[in-house]
């Protein structure tokens, strides 16, 4: 098996219910990859990142994932109890115990170093995001799962985040399957883009997905901006050929 | 020296502490107050079907409170609006024993030793048992330490981790469940929730780690154990409910030296 995680055909229903969430899903993320992953809300972005991981029961199909894996993960709704008193230090080492020179490597990595000492709640929501990717990047991840990474994150903050994610995957060969709903920087970010709702509407290349209909019915408006982007591109590199061609 | 009553007493009510400041320390952070209430007075029905068929009190309530921490817990599972549903369990739980222990004609004349302690009558067997029972449950909790701590804080992060929440679940019910048991006679099936929330909510405000907390609600749980024999002694209070009003004393206490 080449690919990092293999599904076909995934069903899932809803938590306590009968309808469907999402209906004959075929997934593949191979090493290296960056696989982003957009749809409106309740499209089931986050169900299928779940069943991937083996966190929901499927109702249909079958998920493979390498043996052995190692997935660093950040969940979409990190509600952490407040009720425990509890660092950043201590946090990183949960589970598994790390040593203090990994947790100020991976803190400095995604611009938090130095809040060991603070506790959990009295973080901002960006910086607790930051740290929560700090904790998926210890233990040396074959693939990162991120689900809405850059929520809470200030707008440099989020250029940063898609930088360092880039940064990730050069120096480790990391794959990357991310949620995201900022559509403009995913198209540049990704290798391939899954477009959901429900089913996969349509999936490829950035640019293949962003001049796809279903895309663009999905997401409108929004889906223009995206086009544009590819388009400019685009007719730079028709220009660029003939130019090259008419000389 | 076990032959004296209050030092008996004593030594049962640390065994109690020991137990009760780290299971505690998780009542109050994975929100179970109620849970711990319904498991306790569960005990009641536990010690009314012990009774009845002449076997071991430890065995009876154990095996009903540890009934009760499954289906509560399997119920906690599967429903998010648990408050109410928590709150008509427990206090079913209670009236159903007391209706039930009313048939056991021995148990009548001392029924308000089981619902709040009679840690002064501990005898050398109940003290064995006591330790015995603190050490397996620290034991179950020292080894778990790591999957109950990710568990509580966040169960999504848990599963990544390779953690099934659920099998911490139960592991906690299971330790809920031997505390129960154990502190029917020391501070009986009323307080015993009292003995895990307060210790452990006085250890919050002063605690910077769970580590710490454990230790601290450990440590409150000791004192209020030994201020309250100390008060029965000396003022002729009850023992239990004694022991429980100089935790709440230290709690008050504890406010004015929040930390965090
Ligand atoms: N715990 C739950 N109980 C019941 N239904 C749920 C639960 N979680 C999700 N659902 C339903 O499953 C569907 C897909 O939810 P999912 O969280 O996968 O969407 P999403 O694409 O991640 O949305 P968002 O962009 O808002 O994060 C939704 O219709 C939602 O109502
Ligand atoms: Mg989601």
């Amino acid at each position: 098996m080449t690919a990092l995680i293999q599904a076909s055909g995934l069903t899932i229903l809803r938590p306590g219910g009968s309808e469907t969430v999402l209906q004959g899903v075929d997934f593949q993320i191979r090493p290296g990859e960056i696989v982003t992953v957009v749809g409106p809300n309740g499209s089931g972005k986050s169900s299928l990142v779940r069943a991937l991981l083996g966190h929901m029961p499927l109702a249909a199909g079958r998920v493979e994932r390498r043996p052995g894996l190692r997935i660093g993960y950040v969940p979409q709704r990190v509600q952490v109890d407040t009720t425990i008193p509890m660092t950043v230090r201590r946090f990183l080492s949960l589970p598994r115990r790390v040593g203090d020179r990994d947790a100020a490597r991976v803190l400095a990595r995604t611009g938090v170093g130095g809040v060991e000492a603070r506790q959990l709640t009295q973080l901002s929501g960006g910086q607790f995001q930051r740290v929560l990717l700090a904790r998926a990047l210890l233990h040396d991840p074959q693939l990162l799962v991120l689900d809405e990474p850059t929520q809470g994150l200030d707008q440099p903050g989020i250029v940063a985040f898609y930088k360092l994610i880039e940064e990730v995957r050069r120096q480790t060969g990391a794959a990357v399957l991310m949620v995201s709903h900022d559509l403009l920087v995913v198209m540049r970010a990704s290798d391939r883009v899954i477009c959901l709702n429900g089913h996969v509407c349509c999936e490829g290349t950035p640019q293949h997905v962003s001049s796809a209909p279903e895309y663009r019915a999905l997401f409108g408006a929004e889906s223009e901006g995206t086009l544009a982007l590819y388009r400019h591109h685009h007719d730079h590199d028709h220009d660029h050929h003939h130019h090259a061609g008419a000389h | 020296m076990l032959d004296d009553f209050f030092i008996r007493a004593v030594l049962a009510g640390l065994g109690i502490a020991a137990v009760a400041g780290p299971l505690g320390s998780f009542v109050v952070w994975r929100r179970m107050a109620y849970f711990g209430d319904a498991t306790a007075h569960a005990a009641i029905l536990g010690v009314a079907i012990s009774l009845a068929f002449q076997v071991s009190i430890y065995a009876g309530t154990m095996l009903v409170a540890l009934a009760m921490a499954l289906a509560v817990s399997a119920l906690v599972a599967r429903e998010q609006a648990m408050d109410t549903m928590l709150g008509v369990l427990s206090h079913s739980a209670l009236a159903i024993g007391l209706v039930a222990i009313s048939f056991v004609p021995q148990a009548r004349s001392d029924l308000s030793a089981y619902l709040f302690g009679d840690i002064l009558a501990v005898g050398r067997g109940d003290l064995a048992l006591i330790w015995a029972g603190a050490a397996g449950v620290l034991a179950l909790l020292a080894w778990r330490w790591q999957r109950l701590l990710t568990a509580s804080l966040n169960e999504e992060l848990a599963m990544a981790a390779g953690i099934d929440p659920r099998v911490e679940r139960l592991v906690l019910s299971l330790a809920l469940a031997v505390l129960v048991a154990l502190s029917i006679r020391v501070v009986g099936s009323l307080l015993i929730s009292a003995m895990l929330i307060v210790p452990a909510a006085a250890a919050r405000g002063l605690s910077r780690s769970p580590e710490r907390m454990v230790g601290n609600a450990t440590l409150i749980a000791a004192l209020a154990v030994m201020g309250g024999l100390w008060a029965s002694l000396h003022l002729d209070t009850p023992a239990g409910p004694s022991i429980i009003t100089a935790a709440a004393a230290i709690f008050m206490v504890s406010q004015a030296f929040r930390r965090a």
